[in-house]
């Protein structure tokens, strides 16, 4: 009991630690730029307080939780030696988390009612709605692909500056084609995809796998899974719109 | 909507995220790899306590953070703040914005730092470097990347300069830097663009694209309030690389000076 009580303390400490400069950048602008009281100050410090026990259990979980599953399903597959079903697990892995995905959600939705108010949608709710699902579809698509590129660039050994600068040069290439109401969008959809449980998930993988294959070392292989789910949800999107408005 | 439906939803919706993750991991290991994780009870409990601990993070963001971020991000944008007067000035240009600018280079900063899913990068690059990356080093480098990144964003927005434009430009410094910067910091750069607009991050620079970009002439809020997210994830890549070069050119300079002697 002394030594949970002796963790939690310490634990949240860090939440603490890792929080302050929010709350000093609020209260300074609060207080000094726009000079006015904070107001429902029991909610904040109620809500404040869920958000240090939060960010020390996350972080707990990872250590004892994530962590450990990434890394261990990296050795099975490893020891395995099946190229194929690790394959699908990427790219399953890559889909299923992205497809759900709140804040894609919510940006696909947004997608759809600028679509529509410039006009590009044929008018009506259903459309708008087919349009959003197909984006959503779309992004988990790429993020799927990325997640196997990845994990196949780690077996391989590639280096993975040219595949990532590759990468940029497709999306320069795709966004002289892509309609303008779609590029800001594109572009956003690639730093909105990979969520919290994703990105240690996926990290640990890729270290575990690095680890295990020799030849590898986890430092230089073992990053950059989440580098190219960032990259290529950007093209895939740009190529949704081209294909559903066509070429500008 | 009170608190308790709110954690309550919130909880679902954790859920909801994570049963894809756990069901293509035991289908996977039950009938693909046919065998057992290590310390099963382990896992589950580090699983409920990553559950758990997001519900109430979100819920404490949401009761805390947001409502007045959101709210901070609206009235520094609004043209009764800037110029107090309800409409802009036709004489304005963007320095009228600057309070702007260092809001969002600040909140970028320090929501950046608060990050979870950069917490777990930085712990991760600590541990494979054996202790040569510093995590409060890292997540420095990070969220100095960000403020830039929605510094200029801002900027951009007032100006109203192609969103294109600045991308070739940061790539375009990434592939450069690329050629130059330590062959161990290359993929851990890639990846913290990725990672740090996450949970804290999003909704408020949101909302301050979206306030800035219906406050400024000329702007659309649905097409030049994106674009601050893209900012935030590139940046962090060339202050990564560019912490990654320091560090060798320190280390290089000390074997001179210690030559010398």
């Amino acid at each position: 009991m002394v030594n949970f009580i002796h963790w939690l303390v310490h634990r949240l400490k860090d939440a603490g630690r890792d929080f302050l400069l929010v709350v000093v950048v609020i209260a300074v602008f609060q207080f000094a730029v726009i000079q006015q009281p904070i107001p429902n100050m029991d909610e904040i410090l109620f809500g404040g307080l869920l958000v240090l026990i939060g960010l020390a259990l996350f972080v707990e979980g990872l250590k004892i939780g994530l962590f450990p599953i990434g890394e261990a399903m990296a050795y099975n597959f490893a020891r395995r030696n099946s190229l194929f079903w690790l394959l699908a697990f990427a790219f399953g892995l890559g889909f299923s988390t992205t497809v759900a995905e709140p804040a894609l959600i919510a940006v696909a939705d947004e997608a759809a009612k600028i679509a529509s108010a410039a006009r590009l949608l044929a008018p009506g709710q259903q459309s708008m709605k087919e349009y959003a699902y197909g984006m959503r579809i779309t992004v988990a698509l790429s993020v799927g692909f990325a997640i196997v590129i990845g994990v196949l660039r780690i077996i391989k050994g590639w280096p993975i500056q040219y595949l990532i600068i590759g990468g940029y040069i497709l999306v320069m290439l795709v966004t002289i084609m892509a309609p303008t109401e779609i590029i800001g969008i594109a572009y956003d959809s690639g730093g909105i995809t990979t969520s919290t449980i994703t990105v240690p998930l996926v990290t640990a993988m890729g270290i575990g796998l690095a680890t295990s294959i020799r030849g590898r070392n986890p430092m230089i292989d073992g990053f950059g899974l989440i580098a190219f789910a960032s990259l290529t949800p950007m093209i895939f999107v740009m190529a949704y719109g081209i294909m559903v408005f066509g070429i500008k | 909507m009170n608190t308790i439906n709110l954690l309550i939803d919130t909880f679902l919706n954790t859920i909801i995220d994570i049963a894809p993750i756990v069901i293509l991991i035991v289908f996977f290991q039950i009938f693909i790899l046919k065998n057992t994780l290590p310390r099963p009870k382990r896992l589950i409990l580090g699983i409920f306590f990553v559950i758990i601990g997001i519900t109430l993070f979100l819920v404490g963001l949401e009761k805390a953070l947001f409502p007045i971020g959101k709210l901070m991000a609206t009235q520094l944008s609004a043209p009764e703040f800037l110029f107090g007067t309800k409409e802009v000035p036709l004489s304005s240009n963007w320095t009228a914005y600057g309070w702007l600018y260092l809001f969002g280079a600040l909140i970028g900063f320090a929501t950046t730092i608060a990050e979870p899913a950069l917490i777990a990068v930085a712990f991760k690059a600590h541990q494979v470097s054996h202790g040569l990356i510093s995590e409060i080093h890292l997540r420095l480098a990070v969220a100095l990347g960000v403020a830039i990144g929605i510094a200029l964003g801002c900027f951009r927005i007032v100006t109203g300069t192609s969103l294109v434009l600045y991308i070739v430009v940061g790539y375009g410094i990434v592939i450069i830097q690329t050629w130059f910067a330590p062959k161990s910091i290359i993929s851990l750069a890639y990846d913290s663009g990725g990672v740090t607009t996450s949970t804290v991050t999003v909704p408020l620079v949101t909302a301050l694209g979206i306030g800035l970009s219906t406050t400024v002439p000329g702007r659309n809020p649905s097409i030049d309030g994106f674009g601050l997210i893209a900012f935030a994830s590139l940046f962090p890549i060339i202050t990564v690389m560019g912490y990654a070069q320091l560090a060798a050119w320190k280390v290089r300079n000390k074997k001179i000076t210690s030559h010398n002697l």
